[in-house]
């Protein structure tokens, strides 16, 4: 309880006072409620970085490295990131990734659940990230939340799917979505090369895009791998490719003496 | 009585500090400086430097300049643009100009690049940060084309292309996929354009037009407001008040013209007028 | 953990909520509401879309816009459609435009303790058929207006209509007084140039503006001509009507 009049009936996180209600030596020493931090719920453990997806002319493609950080420890170098969900859908998480885990045996469950039914029925992407939007939406108002954020793309019915949610239930849709560092660094190429272009945009434009995204993200994103999976969701189904290597050049680095003034 | 103390000692003044804390403490933080929320870039090309930069400046959410200028002037062949705090950019790197054209006087050499570098990070340092300017700074002297990026804490970095400010990494972005050595000129523009054009659609704190500056050994090109591709639209109505919509209580009319007679003393003894030339 | 199995809270940190930035706005008209919403989303200084309505039609008559922590927004719009198809159920109706507002306070006291952090504004036709607009705050407090603004540009877009709605501090011309309601072209104007001039000079206002726009039964939708690419949605041919009327906004 707090026993200071002049809090009461006031927001629970209002940090300042805009219209200065009180003068101000009897205005209180100001706190943030959520600032201690709340109960259960954990922090990420092992990470993965950047999901990046795009639409283009015959559906949807999603890249994702196979790097799973150990705080900044390297920890695991051959993670799939990359999930298909049915035949019509795939997820790529980045963030914990023991909370993916638990995301795909759920997913996986149900896809099961709702084959045995027999009928003839089955999960497009639309239902899937409605589902995925609701059980993240669930676990934050628990104050316990999945320590991800995903992307949910697919292709059915002649239409293309692709969404975003995370671990506060925030969903949106868009032509090119990133997570983590790809909402900074890949976002910009993206939307320069897909938003508008979608129609257009061939498969083999969509993968040199993807390709050269997340190169950008080797070069600037610490947590990032040089070796990444490609996911194409077309009329033809889900394909989930093998390991791609980037390549890579450092030999801007040849001509730089120091970082100020050296010269030898 | 005792006067008031009129001296007033060199650099900060931090009479304020007990108070401002208190305040602070009482949930009335210290007012928002206008901050360059920014995109800044400089890039190497084949015959110099190239600086770009965006032109919003804002406080918190809020645009405080549509069209301002970060591409600050230090020498006739150096450049430095800033993000951060506006104030501290400009007074940081105004004070460095000073200090490189008395430099430059007493040296009798063109100023180099290096100079106003260690200049600006030694001086960054001794603040500990609390000036916050974040630069890029390049140039060409008789070393050649060189460029920084210099942070608030003083620590600089030298490579041939560089991004400051919340905008940076969409800005890099751009660079890291397409920058090449030895550009020509009009390519490596149009690729400082896409970078700060990266910057000003896609992150919020950048905005409005794109200033470029091209610095070669011989020459010096500021180009402001080289793309302008945020003009401000038409508006549906036009919003003039009818003559008198503002009530008042009293009305008073004073003249504003002081009239004044002047008599005119001549002829007493000698006839010659007064020189006043 | 749930089960208490740590003594102490550990060092951690989720805050449940987040602001994605935004503005929506409604006009009532003497038999008419306009109720528009910019539609970009926003995190911090990333854009996250630059498509995500912020208005929602609700029955053939009623619209609701919903501004602050998107996942919270989508969630309650999700919720009241659904208690308004419950309602169509029992009751072989629509819910009247009151009835929502009220259904709508209710929803949002109910979670007083951990609210959804949004601000709501409802408009549409009252049952005696004036143009009405309802704003609530995030726990349910509400109010039948003329106008409202609210969101990220609320405190510039609220004092223009406060000066071009309701005249405030201004003298009417000699021997005339201050219009009651204005007309729709006039209403429209002054929503697409609130807009405009919030894009201006608030970062997380752009990219694209929907307006919806519900005349009462009988009543000519005129001004809307001018407007070119207004869409109706109405469902039904001598029912109230609805339209709606996209712009782009600058993106930067």
């Amino acid at each position: 309880m707090d026993h200071f009049p002049t809090n009461w009936g006031r927001p629970r996180n209002d940090a300042f006072d805009p219209y200065g209600t009180y003068p101000i030596h009897q205005r209180p020493a100001v706190k943030d409620n959520f600032a201690e931090g709340v109960q259960h719920t954990q922090q990420p453990i092992v990470t993965g970085t950047s999901v990046l997806a795009i639409q283009y002319k015959d559906g949807i493609m999603m890249a994702a490295d196979n790097l799973a950080s150990y705080g900044s420890l390297a920890r695991f170098k051959d993670v799939r990131r990359l999930h298909a969900v049915g035949t019509s859908t795939v997820i790529g998480a980045s963030g914990d990734m023991s909370d993916f885990q638990a995301i795909q045996s759920i997913l996986d469950d149900l896809v099961i659940d709702e084959f045995t039914h027999g009928d003839g029925h089955d999960l497009g992407p639309a239902e899937v990230h409605e589902y995925l939007s609701r059980v993240m939406y669930a676990r934050r108002s628990k104050m316990n939340p999945l320590w991800n954020s995903l992307l949910v793309g697919g292709f059915r019915d002649g239409k293309r799917f692709l969404s975003y949610v995370d671990l506060l239930g925030t969903t949106y849709s868009a032509p090119s979505i990133a997570t983590g560092y790809g909402a900074y660094i890949a976002i910009p190429l993206l939307r320069a090369a897909v938003d508008g272009k979608q129609d257009q945009l061939t498969e083999e434009a969509a993968k040199s895009i993807l390709h050269e995204c997340m190169r950008v993200l080797f070069y600037r994103d610490a947590r990032s791998l040089d070796k990444y999976q490609l996911a194409i969701v077309s009329e033809a189904g889900v394909q989930i490719s093998d390991q791609i290597q980037l390549d890579t050049t450092w030999n801007f680095a040849e001509g730089i003496r120091g970082y100020g003034a050296q010269t030898q | 009585m005792a006067t008031a103390s009129v001296y007033s000692g060199p650099g900060f003044d931090f009479t304020n500090e007990v108070r401002n804390n208190f305040l602070t403490d009482r949930g009335i933080p210290l007012p928002k400086a206008t901050s360059t929320g920014t995109t800044i870039v400089g890039c190497l090309f084949k015959d110099g430097i190239i600086l770009g930069a965006d032109t919003r400046a804002t406080e918190g959410p809020i645009v405080a300049d549509k069209n301002c200028e970060k591409i600050h002037y230090i020498t006739d062949n150096i450049r430095c643009c800033g993000a951060g705090t506006a104030a501290d950019t400009e007074f940081t790197t105004a004070l460095i100009s000073s200090n490189m054209e008395l430099h430059a006087l007493s040296t009798g050499r063109k100023p180099r690049v290096v100079t106003a570098m260690t200049m600006l990070k030694q001086m960054l340092f001794r603040y500990q940060g609390h000036i916050g300017a974040a630069l890029v700074l390049g140039g060409v002297d008789v070393t050649g084309p060189q460029l920084f990026t210099i942070h608030p804490h003083g620590s600089t970095d030298k490579l041939p292309y560089v991004t400051m400010g919340s905008g940076s990494l969409a800005a890099m972005a751009v660079f890291e996929a397409q920058w090449k050595p030895n550009m020509e000129r009009a390519e490596a523009l149009d690729l400082v354009c896409a970078a700060i054009s990266a910057g000003i659609f896609n992150d919020l704190g950048s905005g409005s037009n794109v200033d470029a500056c091209v610095i070669t050994a011989s020459h010096t090109e500021m180009l402001r407001n080289f793309v302008k591709p945020n003009e401000r639209v038409q508006k549906e109505r036009s919003y003039t008040f009818r003559r008198g919509t503002t009530e008042w209580k009293k009305e008073e009319i004073r003249a504003l013209v002081v009239e004044e007679d002047i008599t005119h003393i001549t002829g007493r003894g000698t006839e010659e007028a007064m020189d006043t030339s | 953990m749930p089960d208490g199995s740590f003594a102490h809270p550990q060092q951690r940190q989720f805050n449940p909520y987040s602001d994605n930035g935004g503005t929506i706005l409604a006009i009532a008209g003497a038999d008419f509401t306009v109720i528009a919403g910019d539609t970009r989303q926003s995190e911090g200084y990333s854009i996250q879309t630059r498509y995500a309505p912020k208005v929602f039609r609700l029955t053939d008559r009623a619209v609701l816009a919903v501004n602050g922590f998107a996942a919270d927004g989508n969630m309650f719009v999700k919720k009241v459609k659904q208690r308004l198809e419950w309602y169509r159920h029992a009751h072989a109706k629509d819910m009247p435009l009151r009835a929502i507002a009220r259904l709508i306070q209710t929803m949002l006291y109910a979670q007083r303790f951990f609210p959804y952090y949004v601000y709501n504004i409802l408009g549409g036709i009252e049952e005696d058929g004036t143009g009405a607009v309802y704003s609530f705050d995030p726990v349910g407090s509400y109010e039948r207006e003329a106008c409202r603004a609210a969101g990220a540009a609320q405190s510039l877009v609220q004092p223009f209509l406060d000066n071009q709605i309701y005249f405030k501090n201004q003298k009417a011309a000699p021997g005339t007084t201050h219009p009651a309601h204005l007309p729709l072209s006039d209403v429209l104007s002054i929503v697409i140039d609130s807009f405009t001039s919030a894009t201006e000079r608030h970062i997380e206002v752009g990219d694209g503006l929907e307006i919806y726009v519900v005349v009462a039964q009988g009543r000519s939708p005129q001004g809307l001509d001018a407007f070119r690419g207004a869409q109706e949605l109405s469902t039904q041919p001598n029912g109230d009507r609805m339209f709606i009327i996209r712009r782009e906004l600058k993106k930067d």
